[in-house]
């Protein structure tokens, strides 16, 4: 996004005008009361509320972190936040209030008009709703479970009580512990024994809005020796009144099942995004989460892997981009828990006109985890002298036979590189956009095509008019 | 050469690197068809005139005046020139990691011709050209110049001279560390662009001569050309070196 269109997503916030019709709509704060209210309203089995409410008595008693960006956390404010809104009332705003720079971004990331309305928050369907059915029905036909998080509860109580918090529990921190008791939306995902979902999971989240809630929780259980690639999120901005988002997302990987997680996130720049993302890997199980974040203003997240069965495998593939007035502190967390387990974790970050981006990884090695191998490389482009990047990696190495390697490189844009491109024709511009996603590529080729064009050419709209 | 157009006419060309002249009073007028040779020793300021000549920022021109198809060249940025037609092979082309050759070439051609371009007679022509110069295919989804050998940059250089299909080609030692059948082949795409150019040639050998014969050969010592000549002088200066020639008064 240019300066002009980080501008203009501030006047957008107030642009808004609070949805008069909303049937259901809680008042800000929190309390106990909001927390029964929320269940009750859903109706779900008491089971769900006491672990609401126990998860609520947490987050009050859980101090705010320490680390990471204090400053920017202790600017939320708790009771400014609306906690829970019917979805299909609360994008009712007026189309005409979206500034023309957004707008024209849409346009130039070829999103469909329909699209762009839901992304803007004017509709919170995305008419595409055969789209969507045939997909669920191919998928039902191999007996995959596949709904939203709060049906998954209503049909599937059972399975959902015995997945719910065990890979991220509450107690986790203190997100964790908000999205528990206020948690709405986000999926749930079961793929039975042997199937292998062969087309990534992706259409859905870009035509569901109800996936699009602040505080969405995910589950995903891939049963013994199954496969599934699931896609989160859209490269276009998604604008949101809402300030605060903290999802949480478990994955389940039973012995020799592999899931794949893409993300790609671009809140809007009033957004604290503030996700717990963490999977289980049980023996000969693969997780993969392919994680990118280029919006918000505050972004911490650290998808982490418990490799918990021998020979389990993660690779944790992580791109930032920090603009203007943007922390992007994020990276990942790889614990090996069984012997012959490997990881590989490669995070690149871009930071530009006095963007920051932190790495911030945890590798943990244990006595029990003989004969693994884990590779970290981490890569920082500057493109210009005010931004900034830094790495705060972490190894805790219990085990002598550990096969460990750290490559950890921050670059600029060479003025050599600048006048090779340039003289093939490229405006500066050009030839930082082309530069900017050549560094990007190592991610962006694990995308679906489609979110890999967008991808770019998103870059290459960030690039635009930002060099004087 | 009259009655041919004019492609580049360079006028008493002063040059300097952090105030520190290179290019001392540099007169040279190139035509279409005509290809130039400059020859001299390292740090004569060869390549500096190829950097100038392409808008390198590093150069400041002090004096002297630089014209294009009849234009003040000072006025158009670096990638003005490569869109009005002026191209440059690097004697160190650079690695842009991630983005692949072909992705690279593509864009380039577009923003150069200014005019969308047809996926497949893009192909084709595309094809031509690396079957001009032995490429393989292969060479498209690599990294532009990332773990190429100094061959195969140069010949990437080519590949995108053949692409251009520039109106002044400047080539900045383009047959350093070529064997025989590279430096032919590079030879090769040098003739098929220069009937249609203007051909500015660095080179430090008079083997790449062999293939491309040159209109004139030009020796420059010490930001000067102080001799010119024709093939015949290439011969002379890989036999004899430049030393004599610092002795002939200035013209």
């Amino acid at each position: 996004m240019s300066d002009e269109a980080h501008d203009a997503v501030g006047d957008y916030r107030f642009g808004f005008h609070d949805p008069e019709n909303a049937t259901i709509r809680f008042d800000k704060g929190l309390s106990e009361q909001v927390v029964r209210d929320i269940s009750a309203l859903k109706d779900e089995p008491e089971w769900m509320t006491e672990l609401r409410v126990k998860a609520y008595n947490h987050f009050i008693e859980r101090p705010m972190p320490d680390w990471g960006n204090c400053h920017s956390l202790n600017q939320i404010n708790f009771d400014n936040v609306t906690y829970f809104l019917r979805s299909s009332d609360a994008t009712k705003n007026d189309w005409d209030d979206v500034p023309e720079d957004i707008k024209n971004t849409f346009n130039r990331l070829g999103i469909p008009e329909a699209e762009q309305k839901w992304l803007g928050g004017v509709t919170a369907q995305y008419e595409s709703e055969a789209v969507y059915h045939s997909i669920r029905e191919d998928l039902e036909e191999q007996g995959v479970l596949f709904l939203d998080m709060d049906s998954g509860l209503k049909k599937f109580p059972e399975i959902v009580k015995q997945y719910f918090g065990t890979v991220v529990p509450h107690t986790d921190n203190k997100f964790s512990a908000l999205n528990t008791a206020v948690w709405s939306g986000g999926s749930f995902i079961y793929v039975p024994k042997g199937v292998h979902v062969e087309m990534p999971v992706q259409a859905y989240f870009r035509i569901n809005a109800k996936n699009m809630g602040q505080f969405e929780r995910t589950l995903i259980i891939a049963d013994e020796d199954s496969s599934i690639h699931y896609v989160e999120g859209c490269t276009a901005p998604t604008y949101s009144t809402d300030s605060l988002h903290s999802a949480v997302v478990e994955l389940i990987a039973m012995k020799g099942a592999k899931i794949r997680y893409s993300t790609i996130q671009n809140w809007s720049a009033n957004v604290f995004n503030l996700v717990t993302k963490r999977g289980v890997a049980h023996e000969r199980a693969t997780i993969e989460w392919v994680d990118g974040n280029i919006g918000s203003k505050l972004t911490m997240k650290y998808p982490s892997v418990l490799l918990k069965g021998e020979g389990a495998h993660a690779e944790v593939i992580s791109v930032a981009y920090a603009g203007k007035g943007q922390h992007q502190d994020a990276g990942a967390k790889v614990h090996h828990l069984a012997p012959n387990t490997t990881s590989n974790i490669l995070s690149k970050s871009i930071s530009k006109n006095g963007g920051r981006s932190s790495y911030r990884g945890m590798l943990q090695v244990t006595p029990k985890s003989d004969g693994c191998r884990s590779k970290i490389v981490c890569d920082a482009l500057m493109l210009d002298s005010e931004s900034r990047s830094d790495t705060y990696p972490t190894m805790e190495v219990g085990n002598p036979t550990a096969d460990l390697e750290h490559e950890a490189s921050v670059s600029k844009v060479s003025g050599d590189q600048l006048f090779y491109l340039m003289s093939r024709g490229f405006t500066e511009e050009q030839a930082m956009g082309l530069i900017v996603n050549g560094f990007f590529e190592p991610f962006t080729r694990e995308l679906p095509m489609e979110y890999a064009v967008e991808l770019n050419k998103l870059l290459e709209l960030e690039m635009e008019g930002s060099i004087g | 050469m009259e009655g041919v157009d004019e492609i580049l006419r360079i006028e008493n060309l002063h040059v300097s690197v952090d105030e520190t002249p290179i290019i001392k009073g540099l007169s040279l007028t190139i035509h279409q068809g005509e290809i130039h040779v400059i020859m001299g020793r390292n740090g004569a300021g060869k390549s500096t005139l190829a950097s100038v000549l392409m808008g390198h920022p590093a150069y400041v021109i002090t004096e002297g005046s630089i014209f294009y198809l009849g234009q003040p060249l000072e006025e158009l940025t670096v990638f003005e020139r490569a869109r009005a037609g002026m191209f440059l092979s690097f004697q160190y082309p650079v690695v842009i990691p991630g983005v692949q050759v072909g992705t690279f070439l593509k864009k380039s051609v577009q923003s150069v011709r200014d005019e969308p371009i047809k996926g497949r007679a893009f192909r084709k022509e595309l094809n031509e050209a690396m079957k001009t110069l032995d490429m393989e295919k292969s060479v498209l989804s690599r990294y532009v110049n990332d773990g190429f050998s100094g061959g195969e940059k140069k010949r990437l250089e080519i590949l995108q001279m053949l692409m251009l299909n520039p109106k002044l080609a400047l080539l900045d030692e383009t047959d350093s560390g070529l064997d025989i059948d590279a430096l032919r082949i590079v030879a090769k795409g040098i003739n098929q662009v220069a009937p249609q150019a203007g051909c500015l040639i660095i080179t430090h050998y008079q083997r790449l001569l062999d293939h491309v014969k040159p209109t004139y050969v030009h020796v420059m010592i010490d930001g000067q050309i102080l001799m010119t000549g024709g093939p015949e002088l290439a011969l002379e200066l890989e036999e004899k070196g430049y030393d004599w020639i610092d002795v002939v008064p200035e013209a």
